[in-house]
């Protein structure tokens, strides 16, 4: 049987659709959940008759004015945003500074460094949080939330350095070092030219760093335990969760919100980290 | 202004030397060309001119000043890459004010000194483009640009015409001379294309193994190699290499093969009469190869069968094989021959060269 071109590709393309409709449905599926229940009413959410997938009693927002009169969310929120801004701040300053003197520098022992930060990024915090928990005790820092500022970076220097070490590859030598013989020192250099160069690379950064730290559960569960200094994922929970009792539409109204910042973040980033700056600097 | 002189300049990779006892002295507004085949170790002592290199061991002097642990900055060279290195997210003004506002020059003067140069280089309509929206040679435009706005004492090129087409390549060619004499600045620049070195440079150091072969003006270069690699190397066709053994017979001596029996010229018959009876390396440039006539003698005329004939329109090219050896000649328009004909070839006797086969030195 002969086949055109383009039946073949239209054969393709049908499934690549499906297979794409498939990952949609099983992506998008558990955020629909989410919003569907935060707007149903307690009856409906406990009641076994009807079909689970819509809402048929009528919406409510009652579940997001509990979230905001009756718990602590908004501290949490305001806990959370201050912690994930500072530590994704401090994360890139210190990834970048590591990232091109091991990448850049050519000192001794700079690929066995660079393969150590690497390293480190394999230990599980299941395993790290109880070194971690003896540490902030030491430091005096146990239930406060400047804890994570120091505990977060752990695991996200490394593998922003990692991936930063990998885009700063990308970039031409030739660049810093025409930077260089223009009368730059190092840090002009690396602020002036190498950065804003190195933009994408940055971009997928800041988005690892600020999703680690958003989500980050382990360590405020451990080191933190009053509702002043709770971040939004262990306190949703342990607000939400009493007992064996689920507050299920307040929780998922908590998570539903919580997903937003990252979401806009990345709708925001998505144009940078796409972009290929670099094009046109050299000729390939 | 100023020259550059190194001094026993060395530079170790690991264990190996990339540059090995380098001594030049480049004179004050001299165009200096280093030339050698790719990794010939040509661009490392630019580099370390640039500051962008360590110095493993001697001297690098620009003007007065001994600069080995001045950082690039300070050094008052310009540089232009051969992949342009433009900053891809500033305009082609901002590319060229960038060294001027590194050393806080007050704004008039930046953009004096920026639309001079931009006007010298005919890319004043450019200056608010980025480098994306810049052809090849615009690019290469706006490096040269960025390096003449500073006025450096030394200009290094990189490699700065390789990425060019062919025609573009010859057009920046000349400009690049023509801005040479107009801004008579010291000039040290890289190639790998010998005929770049031989119609930019006032002198030319060809570079092999990171070691100096020889340094002399363009013409001494081809027309007295120091060695066979240096012979080899410049001039294209490049010359022809034929394996020989002298031989003596009625008080004259003769370089022979299967096929070619040529006189040694007077001259040199002292130089070469120790290499009685050895091997030699006869070298002659395809231009140096004419058909013969009647009246030339006979012991500098041998029989070649032609193979391949490459008509170049104000010359011919033609491929020969004399015994097991495989000669090129550079004749005249008019000569008229065909592939699988034979041709009486006539050498040019002052233009002989012989080479020790042990030392692949000159023997002159």
């Amino acid at each position: 049987m002969i086949r055109s071109i383009k039946t073949r590709r239209q054969a393709v393309l049908v499934v690549c659709y499906g297979v794409i409709a498939v990952f949609m449905v099983f992506f998008l599926f558990p955020p629909y959940w989410m919003a569907l229940t935060s707007f149903k009413t307690n009856q409906e959410i406990e009641s076994l008759k009807g079909i689970p997938f819509l809402i048929q009693q009528g919406a409510t927002l009652k579940h997001y004015q509990d979230l905001f009169t009756k718990t602590d969310f908004l501290i949490y929120l305001k806990n959370t945003a201050i912690i994930t801004t500072l530590v994704t701040i401090l994360s890139l300053v210190i990834s970048v500074l590591a990232a091109y003197s091991l990448s850049r520098l050519g000192f001794i022992g700079a690929g066995i460094l660079g393969t150590g930060v690497f390293l480190t990024y394999l230990v599980p915090d299941t395993l790290l949080f109880i070194p971690f928990f003896k540490i902030i005790g030491w430091l005096g820092l146990l239930n406060s939330k400047w804890s994570l500022l120091l505990v977060f970076p752990t695991a996200i220097v490394p593998f922003c350095t990692w991936i930063l070490i990998g885009y700063f590859a990308s970039i031409p030598r030739e660049l810093d070092e025409a930077a260089l013989v223009d009368g730059a020192n190092h840090l002009q250099m690396l602020l002036r030219i190498f950065l804003p160069v190195a933009v994408p690379g940055l971009v997928a950064a800041t988005m690892f760093a600020f999703t680690i730290s958003w989500a980050g559960f382990l360590y405020p569960m451990a080191f933190i335990f009053s509702n002043e200094e709770q971040l939004l994922t262990v306190g949703t929970v342990t607000t939400l969760i009493k007992g064996d009792v689920y507050h299920w539409g307040g929780l998922m109204a908590g998570a539903l919100l919580a997903c937003l910042p990252p979401v806009l973040l990345y709708a925001f980033l998505m144009d940078y980290y796409i972009s290929g700056l670099t094009s046109g600097s050299t000729k390939a | 202004m100023a020259q550059v002189v190194l001094k026993d300049l060395n530079k170790k990779f690991d264990e190996v030397y990339a540059v090995k006892d380098v001594n030049l002295h480049i004179r004050d507004k001299e165009f200096m060309v280093l030339v050698g085949p790719s990794g010939c170790g040509k661009s490392t002592p630019l580099r370390m001119v640039a500051g962008l290199e360590e110095i493993t061991s001697g001297e690098v002097h620009i003007g007065e000043r001994l600069v080995n642990d001045l950082p690039p900055k300070d050094r008052d060279i310009a540089m232009v890459f051969q992949n342009y290195a433009l900053y891809p997210h500033m305009t082609v003004y901002d590319n060229m004010a960038f060294g001027l506002k590194m050393r806080k020059f007050p704004k008039p003067e930046i953009e004096t000194r920026v639309r001079e140069a931009a006007t010298l280089l005919g890319i004043q309509e450019l200056l608010k483009r980025k480098p994306r929206q810049l052809s090849g040679g615009q690019r290469q435009r706006v490096a040269v640009g960025r390096a003449i706005v500073r006025h450096p004492q030394v200009f290094l090129f990189d490699e700065p015409l390789s990425n060019l087409d062919a025609k573009l390549r010859v057009q920046m060619r000349v400009e690049l001379k023509r801005l040479h004499d107009r801004l008579e600045t010291t000039v040290i620049y890289v190639t790998h294309d010998q005929v770049e070195a031989m119609t930019l440079g006032d002198r030319v150091v060809v570079m092999k193994d990171g070691l100096v072969q020889q340094v002399g003006e363009p013409m001494e270069l081809y027309s007295k190699p120091r060695n066979k690699f240096v012979a080899g190397f410049i001039g294209s066709p490049a010359m022809n290499f034929i394996e020989t053994t002298i031989s003596d017979a009625s008080g004259a001596l003769y370089a022979e093969t299967a096929g070619l029996r040529v006189r040694v010229p007077a001259e040199r018959t002292s130089r070469l009469a120790p290499y009685k009876g050895q091997a030699v390396t006869l070298g002659i440039r395809p231009e140096d190869l004419q058909e013969a006539t009647g009246g030339d003698p006979q012991d500098l005329v041998f029989e070649a069968l032609v193979e391949v004939v490459e008509p170049l329109g104000s010359e011919i090219l033609l491929d020969t094989k004399v015994g097991t050896q495989t000669i090129v000649a550079r004749v005249d328009p008019t000569v008229s021959t065909k592939h699988h004909q034979k041709i009486r070839l006539a050498f040019v006797p002052d233009r002989i060269h012989f080479f020790d086969n042990k030392t692949e030195q000159a023997i002159a």
